[in-house]
């Protein structure tokens, strides 16, 4: 097959990176929606024209956002914003995917946390499959190694999957700055939102330790955020960071994804290690069952690079 | 393994004395005298145990069936022994405390710690800000016996939860 027909559902910095790059990877946008309109061409949309309104007006198109749903397409590509609990309505669009025996690409992580399970379910009456690299860790190919590894040869993972979290920390480190005063930094520099709560909580890396738990236990359980331990970086002074430098040491929002469960909070790490990156970095450690330790990092956020990760699974479906 | 049990190795013996003058020496005698090779002596004075007692820890080097002998005589002599075993403390943990460390008494933070785990504190840093509002944080260095970081981690929380104090933990799972 060369190249898929896209429909993007959502236009946040991930859908619209999605948008610009398809043409790049030899794909075809015939459907965007976001939460007020849609825009849909069968022989693809003007994506151009598309963003500029989006810019402008503030919509996308002149159809129903539902339209976008029954548009031809052959992988689905879900990049609304992350909901918990039922998760929806990002559930309910890649079950219309998978209903119509259609492919779906999650960007979202609501879903792949909160209802695995279901998803799975809905996959395996559909010859639509899905997957959701983008979810967790932005570009970095960590569920594609997984899957190359098999689940069963990988027994734990854990890292730093929330780039706000690990910038203050390392920014609190290097200047002997309070959360606060580093929080207000991030913010007008973009890193943080105006309302960070998802990030410095801790609950963003444990959505995705979460789903990489699910990965792993490869349907013999099945984790939600209720069964994941969390906790944040809002409580670290700086002079914890400052006794932790004068050993060696650091603080990093650590998420472990083990057969015990799913753990985040603020860990001790050696200051050299690597899992001691800085700024928005992430990494991700694969413990293997034959082959050591892996460590993969880059860039866990962002549109073009989320956007990479989405494409690279639109590819694998229709290879 | 049965060339080992004659070997000579190390033993930790975690004792309670009452606070009374001549009580150390009076419980180190039955250790030479059944051939033990005392190798140190650490003596928290100043700490105090819940019951009121001096926690000494004692290393002695003999081989196995001299240390039963030992803890048995040291028992008939009326000396409270605590812990007696071969582990010795040769694992380093280092954890941070956050929160109102000194309102909430440190010294009895660290003294349960010390007491409940199979922990021996080594080294304490503090760093309290100027005001009472802000929450201070130390770093604790403690000694722990082989195989029981787990242990001494989750008594850690639970002595930290009492407290309202926040624990940040190292990774404890092989070498970063």
């Amino acid at each position: 097959m060369t190249g898929a027909r896209l429909a993007v559902l959502g236009v946040g910095a991930v859908g619209r990176s999605v948008v610009e790059l398809a043409d790049e990877y030899g794909h075809t946008v015939t459907a965007v929606a976001d939460s007020s309109s849609a825009a849909i061409d069968p022989d693809g949309i003007d994506t151009e024209a598309v963003l500029d309104r989006k810019a402008d007006e503030g919509v996308v198109g002149d159809a129903d956002p539902d339209a976008a749903l029954d548009a031809d397409y052959d992988v689905l590509v879900e990049a609304t914003p992350t909901t918990l609990g039922d998760a929806e309505p990002g559930f309910s669009h890649v079950a219309h995917a998978l209903n119509r025996d259609k492919h779906a690409v999650l960007a979202n992580k609501g879903p792949v946390a909160e209802r695995y399970g279901d998803l799975r379910e809905l996959e395996a009456d559909s010859d639509g499959r899905i997957r959701f690299e983008a979810t967790v860790g932005g570009a970095i190919p960590i569920c594609s190694t997984i899957d190359d590894f098999g689940p069963d040869h990988i027994t734990a993972a854990r890292g730093v999957l929330n780039g706000t979290a690990n910038f203050i920390l390392s920014r609190m480190a290097a200047e002997g700055l309070d959360y606060d005063h580093v929080l207000a930094e991030a913010q007008d520099l973009g890193v943080a939102e105006a309302d960070p709560t998802f990030d410095v909580e801790g609950i963003d890396a444990a959505l995705k330790f979460v789903i990489l738990s699910n990965v792993l236990a490869d349907g013999d359980e099945e984790y939600t955020l209720d069964d994941a331990t969390v906790e944040g970086i809002t409580d670290i002074p700086g002079t914890a960071l400052e006794l932790a430098a004068e050993d060696g040491r650091t603080i990093r929002l650590i998420g472990e994804a083990t057969p015990d469960g799913v753990s985040v909070g603020p860990r001790l790490v050696p200051d050299d290690g690597p899992l001691s990156v800085t700024g928005t970095l992430n990494i991700v450690q694969l413990e293997t069952t034959h082959a050591g330790r892996l460590n993969i990092s880059g860039r866990g956020a962002g549109g073009p690079e989320t956007a990479t990760a989405v494409l690279s699974d639109v590819s694998r479906l229709t290879e | 393994m049965s060339d080992t049990a004659s070997e000579v190795q190390t033993h930790t013996i975690r004792l309670e004395l009452v606070d009374e003058p001549g009580e150390l020496l009076r419980a180190l005698e039955p250790i030479s005298e059944a051939g033990g090779n005392l190798m140190s002596i650490y003596h928290e004075r100043g700490n105090v145990t819940p019951r009121g007692h001096i926690p000494v820890e004692v290393d002695v080097s003999c081989a196995p069936d001299r240390f039963d002998r030992i803890v048995d005589s040291l028992r008939e002599g009326g000396v409270n022994v605590i812990q007696a075993g071969s582990e010795r403390y040769d694992e380093e943990l280092v954890v941070l405390l956050v929160g109102h460390l000194v309102d909430t008494d440190l010294s009895d933070t660290l003294q349960q710690v010390e007491a409940c785990a199979n922990a021996s504190l080594t080294d304490l840093s503090l760093s309290a800000p100027r005001g009472n509002d802000d929450s201070s944080s130390a770093r604790v260095r403690l000694k722990t016996k082989s195989g029981t970081t787990d242990e001494v981690l989750s008594t850690l929380r639970e002595i930290a939860d009492g407290k309202d104090l926040h624990v940040i933990e190292p990774l404890t799972e092989g070498t970063q």
